[in-house]
């Protein structure tokens, strides 16, 4: 009896992490296939050896600049912006145990844009200031919003309908500063509410790609903190956790990912909102998200730039195609979990 | 609302207050309307003379000042309108589904009539005034019954919380796909992006003339449900009892309300919140009785839209700031209010 039970977990177990690994081997490759095809398609396409050699270095007419100087920012800036999104949304709901809880619902990603749309347009900044600026202001939303969430102790429901009040007021406040642009700007203007890609750069790259190396290995270290908290404060503390050092600690690192990706792209509608709920059903229960979530939102954001470039007359910027994909997800998450009866 | 012996509370004070106060008050928000229509027209981005106004309301447009005071006038009567629109649009919605976070905004519904607009220009080339209302109630009338049907699936039927999110669901959903639909249209988008912030900048009489009759229909059709409303506020069953018919009186309130906003969001753009804190500022000052609170509502409504607009033109001349911006900063605060005094079972 007890032989076949412990047989029985352990094939549970093994099975689980088998199909953990596949689907990260499965995701993992999707990401390097997609990011090599728009890598090479576009208006003129080039065979992956010149690719290939632009990459490495070497001079190819044509390809050097088309291919270095115009699709490997954009794609590299979009593998990354999605790992960081996945990984930070991923964090908030794992954190709250909600999934709407997530930075682009709460006003988080909200605070990130306006603040980088104020830095850039009136200030007029560079890119390190921008982040430090996006930064600095969505650490301080997510403070205002727990504060103003509290009320004997965080109701998630009560957090996210505080979040949904504080994101109508950034993005006011963005529209706001555009507005103060002058003339209205068209391009401005979806980057900042929606998240495009167009007229990336390598300087836009750089303190994205420091955010995620510095603050990455961060929250993968608070991964197993992270999955006991899933269990209920009480659980994770008689576990060993300390809820308040992972809290703090997985916030700032959460918020970090979010504002410098933000403060490159813009919010890209719901990506970390959707990429914890897309990995949380390929990989099943049991283990960390935050690795499927990265490359869950990676795939989302090169899949739906490639969209958005390619698949239609007009070249759409990822934020609208990512909105109007994720959208009609989050209404089925509604009715879903409206329909389940359990509260959110 | 249970009155009981022990404790009377200040619910019954709430209930009725007496008529003397109520009068009181609806004198004072007529003299503040008044006054702050006077303010909309005698300030705004330009300074100008107090005898180029007196001349400019004389009908005179010679000089730059008068010309700017001529433009102000339907400009006021715009906020005017659509602010008393809105209100009236998001008590009757708060009457209706019971729900203290209902407003015209945070439901979605007037990004639902954003997006008819937006594909009326498009697919069909829509250019008249008329024609986008019309199409504009349309809008606002399916994405109300949508967030209403996804909100009140499940257990415990439609509460604030299920709601509000079904309607900032779609609401976000709706405004990916406008901005989805007008971006092909170049000629379209750069027009479109700036009428989605919300604001009164482009009056004129002759949009004012063409959505006056939808909202008369809308204010006319809102007021004459006003003592179902009391009834409803009782509770569905109770107000069976004493004779309302439930659904019918549902559906008519929601239509007037729907006009009411789907008309308001086809001129001024997609404006938040006025539907939301007008109702609860109006609930303290005269009580919970919508017959009086619908008045209240719309005047205040009206009072609140034009001093936004006001403040919009003031606090950084000489550039404008859409009144939508201002009422998101004034609102979303006041939401955030409302939504920590729920209890948490409540939402």
């Amino acid at each position: 009896m007890s032989t076949s039970t412990l047989e029985a977990v352990t094939r549970g177990r093994r099975r689980r992490r088998l199909r953990r690994r596949t689907v990260l081997a499965v995701a993992g490759v999707a990401v390097a296939v997609m990011a090599a095809l728009s890598l090479m398609i576009g208006q003129t396409f080039y065979p992956p050896g010149d690719v290939l050699r632009v990459i490495l270095g070497e001079t190819v007419p044509g390809a050097s600049f088309t291919v270095g100087e115009l699709r490997l920012p954009r794609t590299v800036l979009a593998l990354i912006t999605g790992l960081c999104f996945g990984m930070g949304g991923v964090t908030f709901q794992t954190m709250m145990r909600n999934p709407l809880a997530s930075p682009d619902i709460i006003g988080i990603s909200s605070a990130a844009s306006a603040a980088a749309a104020f830095a850039i347009i009136v200030l007029g900044l560079g890119e390190t200031g921008v982040s430090v600026f996006a930064i600095v202001a969505a650490l301080g939303v997510a403070v205002v919003i727990y504060v103003l969430s509290f009320k004997d102790g965080v109701a998630g429901a009560r957090l996210v309908l505080i979040g949904i009040g504080i994101a109508a007021m950034l993005n006011s406040v963005t529209s706001y500063v555009l507005n103060q642009a002058g003339q209205w700007d068209l391009q401005a203007a979806t980057r900042w509410l929606n998240g495009s890609l167009n007229g990336s750069t390598w300087d836009e790259v750089a303190p994205v790609l420091v955010a995620l190396a510095v603050f990455g290995p961060v929250l993968l270290a608070q991964a197993r903190n992270l999955t006991m908290l899933q269990l209920g404060d009480d659980t994770a503390a008689a576990l060993g956790t300390r809820l308040e050092r992972t809290r703090l600690i997985s916030i700032v690192a959460a918020v970090g990912l979010i504002a410098f990706a933000t403060s490159a792209t813009g919010p890209i509608a719901f990506v970390a909102f959707l990429a914890g709920p897309i990995a949380a059903r390929l990989v099943g229960p049991g283990g960390s998200l935050l690795v499927p979530s990265a490359l869950a939102g990676a795939l989302l954001v090169l899949v739906a730039d490639f969209l958005g470039q390619f698949a239609f007359d007009t070249r759409f910027p990822v934020g609208v195609i990512t909105g109007v994909l994720g959208a009609p997800y989050l209404i089925f998450l509604l009715v879903r979990t409206n329909r389940a009866g359990g509260a959110l | 609302m249970t009155v009981t012996d022990t404790e009377p509370g200040p619910d019954v004070a709430a209930l009725r207050r007496p008529a003397r106060v109520r009068l009181a008050w609806l004198l004072a928000l007529v003299a503040i309307l008044v006054l702050i229509m006077l303010a909309s027209v005698a300030f705004g981005s330009r300074v100008v003379g107090l005898d180029d106004i007196t001349a400019a309301f004389g009908g005179a447009d010679e000089t730059l000042d008068q010309a700017a005071v001529v433009k102000r006038i339907p400009r006021t009567v715009l906020a005017a309108l659509v602010g008393a629109a809105l209100a009236l649009s998001g008590t009757v919605m708060q009457g209706v589904t019971r729900n203290p976070l209902a407003d015209p905004g945070i439901l979605g519904v007037n990004m639902g009539a954003m997006l008819a607009i937006a594909v009326g220009m498009v697919t069909v080339g829509l250019y008249t005034a008329t024609a986008y209302i019309w199409v504009a109630i349309a809008g606002a009338a399916v994405s109300t019954l949508f967030v209403y049907a996804v909100g009140s699936l499940g257990r415990g039927g439609a509460t604030p919380l299920k709601i509000a999110l079904a309607g900032a669901a779609t609401s976000a959903a709706l405004a990916s796909t406008v901005t989805a639909v007008v971006l092909p249209r170049g000629d379209i988008a750069e027009n479109f992006q700036s009428w989605q912030v919300g604001g009164v900048g482009g009056a004129g009489w002759a949009g004012i003339g063409q959505v006056l009759p939808f909202l008369i229909a809308g204010l006319v059709v809102c007021l004459l449900c006003a003592r179902a409303l009391n009834s409803l506020a009782l509770g569905d069953e109770l107000a069976a009892g004493l004779g309302e018919r439930v659904v019918l009186v549902r559906a008519v309130a929601a239509l007037g309300s729907v006009v009411l906003c789907g008309a308001a969001t086809a001129v001024a753009g997609p404006i938040a919140f006025v539907g939301l804190i007008v109702p609860h500022l109006c609930r303290l000052l005269v009580g919970l009785d919508h017959r009086w609170l619908l008045p209240f509502a719309t005047l205040a409504g009206a009072a609140l839209l034009t001093a936004a607009d006001v403040i919009g033109r003031v606090v950084n001349r000489p550039d404008e700031i859409e009144a939508g911006i201002i009422t998101a900063l004034i609102g979303a605060p006041f939401f955030i209010y409302i939504v920590r005094r729920q209890k948490v079972r409540e939402l």
